[in-house]
Formats: C-alpha cells, sequence, structure tokens
C-alpha cells in the first residue's frame, strides 16, 4: 500500500513487552495520532521507525513505506523524517545554512539559494537565512526545523510531541502550520502528543496505547 | 586566607548560625594558589638562568652567554625539530584514531563496549606502557619472534633500528597510543553535553550517513570542548621525558631529554644553557598550541561549504574498519604490553627466536623486591597523599560552586585548571627546585607530594566535575528543608550518593601520580625514589630481566587502584 504502514509490531525490554502487537495503516497526507501516559512506549516506536531504536530494547514486527520493507535499512536509507520537542537547529550554523544542510547535493548554486529563500518565504522568515539561529523566537526556530527536515524529501513524517513546548496560541498555529505542509507533500505522518487538542486537529486515526 | 574565611572563623561556633551556609569561597583560591603560584615562580625561577642569574651558583651578572651557548651546542637544532615533529605527529595521529573512533562508532553496542576500556587503557603509566612497547616491537622483541623464522626467516635479531630511531617514529607510535585513550574520554564527555544523540538521529533522518553525519553536526559542537585537552596532548607530547628517553634516538635525543642531560651534568656550568633550552621548550609549546588554534580556524573555514553542501555520504564502510583497527592496535599495544613484561621478569632462558621462554622462575623477583620496598612505599605513599589532598581542594571547589549558585567555571578558570597541563614539566620544575633549595624543601615529602599535586589535581577535577553537577540538587535542597545543616547534607546525601564518581576519581588520580616521572626526578632531588624512576633508570641499563619486574610492577599498581575502585563502586 501507500503510506507507513506497521504490521503486528511490539516492542520488549529484558524479556517484558513495552509496547504492541500494533497495526496501524497512515495513508499518504494523513495524520495519524499516538498518545498514551509516558513510558508506554511512544518515543521508542518513533525511534525503531526512524532507525536509531536503543540496542537494548528489541522489535518484532514490519514497517512498509509505500510498499518498501523500511525495517532493517538505516536511517539515512529510509526517507522517514522526525521532529523532536526541541527544534535542535544546529548552532554552529545560520539559519540559511541549517535549511541547506537539509537539501540534496544535486541542487547547486542559484537553485540552491532559492530554494532555501523559498522555505523561509514560507516560513514567514524572509530575510531571516544569515541570522544565528538563537536569536529567533520559539515559533519561528520550530518552523525552520520543520522546514529543514521537508528539504531533505521524507515521505513519512513522525512528530515527536514538537508543540509541547510552546504556549497554547502559539502551539495551534504551529499546529496547522506542520499539518498543512504534511498534508500538501502528501506525507504518511505519525504525531506522538499528550495533547486531545492535537488529536481532534490530526483528523486521522488514534491509536492510545494507555491500558494496553 | 581570604576576607570571608576571617569573617567565617571570627563569628566562631557560638555565633547565631549564619542563615547563608558557611562560605568556602577560600577553598577555590587556595587551590589556585596552591596550583598556579608556583608554577609561575617556577618559570621566573628557570628564566632568570637563562640570562646569566642564578645566585645559588654565585652568577648575579647578567648575560646573553646561556643563549650563545646554547646555539653553538651541538644536537640543539636538530633536538628541536625532532621534539616538534614527534610531538606534533603524535598529536595528530591520536586525535585522527580518538575522533574516527568516535564518528565512527559512537551509538553501536562496540562504542558501549569499547568505553569500558579506557580507564584500564588510561591507567596505564607511560614509562611503563613505553619499556613494554620496547619489548614488543624491538628486533628482538616478541612480535619478531612470534613472526621468526617461519614469516621473517630471521634467525637471529634484525639489524634494525626499530626503537630509538633517529626519526623518533618509535616514540611517536607509542605517544600516539597512550594518548588516545584520554582523547577519547574527552570525547564522550562532552557528548554527553550536547545533545549529541538527538543531532545525529536529525542527520540521518535526513538521509546523512552515519560518519557525515557525525562530522557535521557533532564533531562542531564538541570541538570546543575537547580544544584544551587537545592541547594539553599536544603540550605533553612535545615535552615528554620519560617515553622518549625509554623510545627516542639518543644523539641527538628529543629537546626535553637533552635539556634534563644538561640540567643533570656534573658541569654546573651547563645549567645556564639548559636554563635557555627549557625557555626554548616553553617557547616551542606556545607556537604548536598557537599553531594548532590557527590550523584549526583555517580548516573550519575551509569545511564550512562541506558541511552545508548537501552531501549525504555513504556508510563510509573503509573508514569504519579502519578506526576499529586502529584502536584495536591501541589496546593490543597495551594488553600486550603488560603481556611482555609479565614474561620476561618471570623468563630465566629466552633465546631468539622462540616465542617463549625455554625456562621460568621467580629470581627475578625474589632479587628485585627486597630493594622494591621502598620505592613500591614511595610511590603508594605520594600518590595516596597526592589523591587525598586533590579529592579534598576538588570536592571543596565544587561545594563551593553549589552553595554559591555559581554556574559551571568560565572559558577562562577552565584554562587555569589546565595550565599545569599546558606548561612543559621541564620549563618550570627547574625553577621550582632553585626555589626548594632556597627554602630547605628539596627532596622532601611536601615538595614530592605538591609536585604530584599539580597534575593529579586537574584529572581527579575532570573526573569528578561532571558528575557531581550532574547530582539532583533537589536531594539536597529538601534534605536542608528537613532542617539538616550543609555539612551534614554533603556528608550524609553528597557524599554517599556520590561514592562511585569519587572511586574513580582516586583511582584517576593515583595513576596520574604513578606515572610522574619528571616531578619526582626535580622534588625528590633523587632521595625519594618511585618505581617509576627505578624503571626509567634501569631502561637505561642492558638487564632485560629486572627492568620487566619494575615496570610491571609500575603497571600493575594503577591497575590494581581501578580494580578497587570498580569494587568499592559496585559494593554500594
Amino acid at each position: 500500500m501507500r503510506g507507513l504502514a506497521l504490521h503486528h509490531v511490539s516492542l520488549w525490554i529484558d524479556g517484558h513487552r513495552l509496547l504492541g502487537p500494533l497495526d496501524l495503516a497512515i495513508e499518504p497526507g494523513t495524520v495519524a495520532v499516538l498518545t498514551g501516559p509516558s513510558g508506554s512506549g511512544k518515543s521508542s516506536l518513533l525511534a525503531w521507525l526512524c532507525g536509531t531504536l536503543d540496542p537494548a530494547i528489541r522489535a518484532e514486527g514490519r514497517v512498509t513505506l509505500d510498499g518498501r520493507d523500511i525495517g532493517t535499512l538505516a536511517p539515512e536509507h529510509r526517507r522517514v523524517g522526525i521532529l523532536f520537542q526541541d527544534d535542535l537547529l544546529f548552532p554552529h550554523m545560520s539559519v540559511a545554512e541549517n535549511l541547506s544542510f537539509g537539501l540534496p547535493a544535486g541542487l547547486r548554486g542559484g537553485g540552491r539559494t532559492a530554494r532555501i529563500d523559498e522555505a523561509l518565504a514560507l516560513a514567514g522568515l524572509a530575510g531571516f537565512g544569515p541570522r544565528d539561529p538563537a536569536t529567533l523566537s520559539g515559533g519561528q526556530r520550530a518552523r525552520v526545523a520543520l522546514l529543514r527536515m521537508l528539504l531533505a524529501e521524507p515521505q513519512a513524517l513522525l512528530l515527536d510531541e514538537p508543540f509541547s513546548k510552546l504556549d497554547p496560541a502559539l502551539r495551534s498555529r504551529l499546529r496547522s502550520f506542520v499539518f498543512d505542509h504534511a498534508r500538501s507533500l502528501g506525507l504518511a505522518t505519525l504525531l506522538v502528543t499528550h495533547d486531545p487538542a492535537d488529536a481532534r486537529e490530526a483528523d486521522g486515526p488514534v491509536i492510545d496505547l494507555s491500558g494496553g | 586566607m581570604t576576607r570571608a574565611a576571617l569573617a567565617a572563623r571570627a563569628a566562631g561556633p557560638d555565633a547565631a548560625r549564619p542563615a547563608r551556609p558557611r562560605s568556602l569561597a577560600w577553598v577555590p583560591a587556595l587551590t589556585l594558589g596552591l596550583f598556579l603560584g608556583p608554577i609561575a615562580v617556577g618559570l621566573v625561577g628557570t628564566l632568570l638562568p637563562a640570562f646569566g642569574l642564578l645566585p645559588a651558583l654565585g652568577a648575579t651578572v647578567p648575560t646573553l652567554q646561556p643563549w650563545r651557548d646554547l646555539a653553538a651546542a651541538p644536537g640543539f637544532a636538530t633536538a628541536v625539530r625532532l621534539s616538534a615533529a614527534t610531538g606534533l605527529a603524535s598529536t595528530l595521529l591520536a586525535l585522527a584514531v580518538a575522533l574516527s573512533v568516535a564518528a565512527c562508532w559512537h551509538g553501536t553496542r562496540w562504542f558501549q563496549a569499547l568505553r569500558g576500556l579506557l580507564a584500564p587503557l588510561l591507567a596505564v603509566p607511560h614509562a611503563a606502557f613505553a619499556v613494554g612497547f620496547a619489548f614488543l616491537v624491538a628486533p628482538s622483541g616478541w612480535i619478531a619472534r612470534l613472526a621468526s623464522p617461519w614469516a621473517t626467516g630471521w634467525e637471529r635479531p634484525p639489524d634494525l633500528l626499530l626503537v630509538n630511531d633517529p626519526w623518533g617514529l618509535a616514540l611517536t607510535l607509542a605517544l600516539a597510543a597512550k594518548e588516545v585513550p584520554f582523547l577519547l574520554m574527552m570525547v564522550i564527555a562532552a557528548l554527553g553535553q550536547v545533545r549529541a544523540d538527538q543531532a545525529l538521529t536529525s542527520a540521518r533522518c535526513m538521509g546523512y550517513g552515519p560518519v557525515a553525519a557525525w562530522l557535521k553536526t557533532v564533531l562542531p559542537l564538541v570541538w570546543p570542548q575537547i580544544r584544551l585537552p587537545v592541547y594539553a596532548v599536544l603540550a605533553f607530547s612535545l615535552s615528554v621525558v620519560d617515553m622518549a628517553l625509554v623510545l627516542g634516538p639518543g644523539t641527538p635525543p628529543t629537546l626535553a631529554v637533552l635539556i634534563l642531560r644538561w640540567f643533570n651534568d656534573p658541569d654546573l656550568s651547563l645549567r645556564f644553557q639548559a636554563a635557555a633550552a627549557a625557555s626554548v621548550q616553553v617557547a616551542l609549546v606556545a607556537a604548536a598550541i598557537g599553531l594548532f588554534r590557527t590550523a584549526e580556524m583555517a580548516v573550519g573555514r575551509l569545511l564550512r561549504g562541506w558541511v552545508v553542501s548537501g552531501r549525504r555520504g555513504g556508510p563510509a564502510t573503509g573508514l569504519r574498519v579502519a578506526a576499529l583497527a586502529g584502536f584495536g592496535a591501541v589496546a593490543a599495544a597495551a594488553g600486550g604490553a603488560l603481556a611482555v613484561l609479565a614474561v620476561w621478569s618471570v623468563a630465566a632462558r629466552w633465546r631468539f627466536p622462540d616465542a617463549l621462554p625455554a625456562d621460568w622462575n621467580l629470581d627475578r623477583w625474589t632479587d628485585a623486591l627486597p630493594g622494591l620496598a621502598g620505592p613500591i612505599a614511595n610511590t603508594v605513599a605520594a600518590a595516596a597523599l597526592s589523591t587525598g589532598i586533590a579529592l579534598a581542594l576538588v570536592l571543596g571547589c565544587l561545594e563551593h560552586e553549589q552553595r554559591s549558585g555559581r554556574g559551571r567555571p568560565t572559558s577562562r578558570g577552565l584554562w587555569l585548571l589546565y595550565a599545569p597541563l599546558l606548561v612543559p614539566q621541564i620549563g618550570f620544575l627547574f625553577g621550582v627546585q632553585v626555589l626548594l633549595v632556597l627554602v630547605g624543601l628539596d627532596g622532601t615529602w611536601p615538595a614530592l607530594v605538591w609536585s604530584h599535586l599539580l597534575f593529579v589535581l586537574p584529572y581527579v577535577f575532570l573526573a569528578l566535575a561532571d558528575p557531581y553537577r550532574a547530582l539532583d540538587e533537589r536531594y539536597a535542597r529538601s534534605a536542608r528543608c528537613m532542617g539538616a545543616s550543609p555539612g551534614r547534607v554533603f556528608r550524609t546525601i553528597t557524599l554517599p550518593l556520590l561514592a562511585r564518581p569519587i572511586a574513580v576519581a582516586a583511582a584517576v588520580g593515583m595513576s596520574v601520580s604513578v606515572a610522574q616521572y619528571l616531578p619526582t626526578v626535580f622534588a625528590g632531588a633523587g632521595r625519594l625514589p618511585t618505581v617509576t624512576t627505578e624503571a626509567v633508570a634501569l631502561a637505561g641499563g642492558g638487564d632485560r630481566r629486572a627492568l620487566a619486574v619494575v615496570a610491571f610492577v609500575q603497571m600493575l599498581l594503577p591497575l590494581l587502584g581501578f580494580a578497587a575502585a570498580l569494587a568499592a563502586g559496585r559494593r554500594r
């Protein structure tokens, strides 16, 4: 199938089951939501999906992206992007350099600069390219982090509570910004959150791990 | 004593308990005083004789004669070149291995396993490692024996200069191998402070290969934190004495060895020339650090375009294998050194090219041990005293930092801490010795312990600072709210929680003390021999078995310390 699909996925730590078995299909352009208490393995599941699971945790099951089995691929070959609670803009690069880091190498010279300027404009940050990321507000940084990830052309997007550190007004604006981009690019998106409002806005399948 | 300390004392036990915890501000001040004062005095005491001023020898008229003598001294220019080449090459090699191991293996099971190897590797003293290294790679060494005659065709040791070679290659390789574990440990400590794992995940999810991701996103964050340790390695490698005596070329030797030779010459007039050369050694280290700093900035600028070019890099399998092989060679060199020393110390007859001795006995041990008892006792006592004092001072400084609510020390504070590691030992120890003679302390225990403390303290601080600062301060705060005094909180909460890091820091401190050669020679004035000075002295002679016994004991002492620290930490 198209999109991101999880088949009978479960995570084990020290012989006891942390999560699962879980089946989930996320169509391109939909946002699925995963909620549950702390320690229910939500972040571990995202780490497994992008290929950076702690070796102490054992995973079972399969994951496919557009029909391709990605469960054993190195993270860089999966085309699964991730955003964390912290924006993780690299502090040793300017805003434009952070975006350039995301862009593939094939695009050079003027085309490269044009794509970066376009991304900055999309984020409402035209002219902010030379700035140090540390001088940006939390919302601005979060938008740059999203666009940096999107410039790397992923086919699926994982969101690890990316809105939880923002104040409510900013949170709802950034949520629409992220969801709109994910939908218009046709990305299968999985959002981990504690916030019921996130789940309402996402408008996709919701999996609740509490009591599971 | 500072004003705050005087005020605290004046207040006395009967005064009302102050609302704020008693100030420990005098501890950092005392620590820095113990530390930097004597180095500054030592540098001046080295510089003055370089210009003909050494009242102890009746020289009171300033002159440039020492510099003219130095310029005319045979071998001086070659010695400077040799020191510069071996120091820079070994530092770059060690840095390359340490960084590629971290870049290639960060986040893998291997990396976890290899972290466990670092502490014992770090504990290996330089002199014993150099002796073991020589026993491994010399023409009649273990490697040649294991490969002969079936692979090499050698029936007798070949006539090759594999150690003490005129280019200092053996010295360069051994120095690099000795410094890789320290650099790697500093990289790992830095990784914990820069959210390296998340940066790596981000980059890899954007399609970057593991090594390219590390080099582009983690290294720029880690580098500022390992810069001072790298400079310390550079300063050490440029001025090392004990390893150069064992493995370096003899005519001419490296600069630091040449200086030591002149200082120890029965002809006292050579001391002026030695002091001038010691000033050159200090300048050489300063110039090398300056060069390194400039090169860092140039490389940083050159690579900027590559970092943001979008090039993803591949799996870098070749580099991963090379990095693992490099670290494997380092671990094998240390393990092989220990093993070959052990075998030689119990070998009765060992003909070339036999892989193992034909006969074994304990004769060398029974011969050597009565004479070694004194040096072993001196070694252990110096290590225990200097480490004990260092622990007390470091804990005082860290507790002060927490009570006064100050953050981490500024980068200037770190430079001060690293000062004894950045100034070449030979550059200030002569001046210190002059001072000690002046006050009648040369060859005494206080002088020996203090000279070890100079080098033990920075390492104890490095080992303890992060665990101390990582301690959740809410434990202490809730204890205070239950009415415990700051002193009681320190004794009953902080110390027990830190038992394991304190045990490790103690083991690190002891291993640093055991390894000290030059400070022991200068401050001990030959009257307080340790296993280290014995090992280096025997290295010049021809008795391999006696040398193996002493070097093995020197290697064993710090390893026992680490084993004890592990046991102490596990019991809790």
